[in-house]
């Protein structure tokens, strides 16, 4: 009897669908590395370096077939472009149109695409629809997997875009970025963007009208909240479980919005004063929209953009923002002068969740306990732009 | 006419140091380049017909950014990354 039982069980097991695997994307200021791992997330295989020496901002692989893996590149002399894989960065091509802009109407400046910063996959019912968002900011759609871009947004060259856009001045230090876009799982049509500077934006109708989306934030003080051009979202994530909660990291604090509302409610009030709720990065729970983790970043001052008195660590909610928890076991306790961009954080879909961070220094830091003890993944890698993850079969 | 790649855009070239590109204008070998080398313009000229920020090129040793700068057959072409960044 029992050894029947052990037979069907044997026999169960083959038949049952394997976990699917982790594979981790790290983008850095000089090239790219793949991180795999089975379902248990305790080895992990390296690929890498891919096109050492280039800046990569941004690598995605997409969702929707599992294998087409996307890169925004540029080096510090040559011009950006995209390249694409569909075998997991073994080999790559060229994408044959970049994002470019097109020519401005007279007597508007032209700009020119410097770097494309952000890459999202278009909706499950649009296979191989892209976006991407670029510095200075625009926004681009490709309809092929990648391989030719085209502008999509009809306000590049709007004069009120323009205006919130400002100069090279008034973006981040690398630049003014285009990021976050975000597509609802429920509507093709409906996207949120958010430009550092410039605001959080939607659309309900694929792109032909945009309405602001920053009720509620806040300004650096002393500037008019009115004014979109003062907005400075750094990061803003939809909630997978929940496609009507947002989660915004912004440069005056951590907000949350839960849709229909158009006001975004400042939960990082509830942040311990002494660390602050300015930051960079924010990931959601693939299963819980209750849950979000930030990294808090110093802001005070000239903005150190390191970690706040050298003391890393991720702060997560488990409440939608009521109340957060410090999650340090296994980071370093002092003197680590770091901190993690914007697009540097990300959580896998196993259970428990498995969350990952890249540092400005070089390290790739995982936790297979939804942030409750840290291990170091990879080291001495060159600055982390971004960190993404991906289920692999 | 004879090319000058540099070594950041060699990827393009297999490698090769000195290639063959034909026109009557800088633009106009540019273009060849491209034919021959996909991508390899968009990545010394934006989307504007402007040098980018980093690149040079040089026509007989003299500093060129126009691109309609006639050219010769006897003309050689030199492209350089600019001495920056440290």
């Amino acid at each position: 009897m029992a050894t029947a039982k052990k037979k069907t069980a044997k026999k169960n097991a083959k038949r049952a669908p394997a976990k699917p695997g982790v594979a981790v994307l790290v983008s850095t200021r000089k090239g790219a590395w793949i991180y795999r791992s089975d379902a248990a997330r305790r080895e992990w295989k390296t690929s890498g370096p891919h096109f050492l020496g280039h800046v990569i901002n941004h690598m995605v692989l997409d969702p929707r077939d599992g294998r087409t893996l996307l890169a925004a590149a540029k080096t510090g002399h040559l011009g950006p472009t995209i390249f694409h894989s569909t075998d997991l960065g073994k080999t790559w091509k060229e994408a044959k149109k970049p994002p470019a802009f097109a020519k401005s109407p007279s007597g508007m400046r032209d700009r020119s695409v410097d770097h494309t910063f952000w890459l999202t996959p278009a909706h499950a019912n649009e296979p191989n629809v892209w976006y991407a968002g670029t510095s200075p900011q625009g926004l681009f759609r490709s309809e092929d997997g990648g391989v030719t871009w085209a502008p999509f947004a009809n306000f590049h060259d709007d004069p009120k875009f323009r205006e919130w856009f400002g100069s090279e001045q008034d973006g981040t230090p690398d630049g003014p970025k285009m990021h976050s876009v975000i597509v609802d799982p429920r509507d093709p049509k409906h996207l949120y963007f958010a430009m550092s500077g410039g605001g959080v934006h939607e659309t309900r109708d694929g792109g032909k009208s945009w309405s602001t989306l920053v009720d509620g934030l806040d300004v650096v003080e002393g500037f008019d909240p009115k004014n979109i051009a003062f907005h400075d979202p750094h990061c803003v994530r939809m909630s997978p479980s929940d496609p009507d909660r947002l989660w915004q990291q912004n440069h005056c604090g951590i907000y949350r919005l839960d849709r229909p509302s158009t006001r975004w409610i400042r939960v990082g009030k509830a942040m311990p004063k002494k660390v602050g709720d300015i930051g960079l990065p924010m990931v959601v729970h693939p299963r819980d929209a209750d849950t979000a983790w930030v990294f808090p970043m110093d802001g005070t001052s000239v903005w150190p953009r390191t970690s706040p008195d050298g003391l890393p660590g991720t702060f997560v909610t488990r409440n939608g923002g009521k109340t957060w928890k410090r999650q340090i076991e296994g980071l370093p306790v002092k003197e680590a002068w770091w901190t993690v961009k914007r697009q540097a954080m990300a959580a896998d879909s196993a259970n428990p969740v498995g969350v990952y961070f890249g540092t400005t220094s070089g390290e790739v830091w995982a936790s297979r306990t939804e942030g409750e003890k840290w291990t170091v993944l990879a080291q001495h890698l060159p600055e982390i732009y971004a960190v993404e993850t991906a289920e692999i079969g | 006419m004879k090319v000058l790649i540099p070594t950041p855009l060699r990827s393009y070239t297999r490698q090769k140091r000195l290639v063959e590109a034909d026109g009557i204008t800088v633009g106009a070998v540019l273009a060849d380049l491209d034919r021959q080398f996909p991508g390899i313009r968009f990545r010394m000229v934006d989307e504007h017909d402007r040098m980018r920020r980093h690149m040079r090129l040089f026509v007989n040793g003299e500093q060129v950014f126009d691109l309609s700068r006639p050219l010769k057959a006897a003309d050689e072409i030199a492209i350089v990354q600019a001495l920056s960044g440290g």
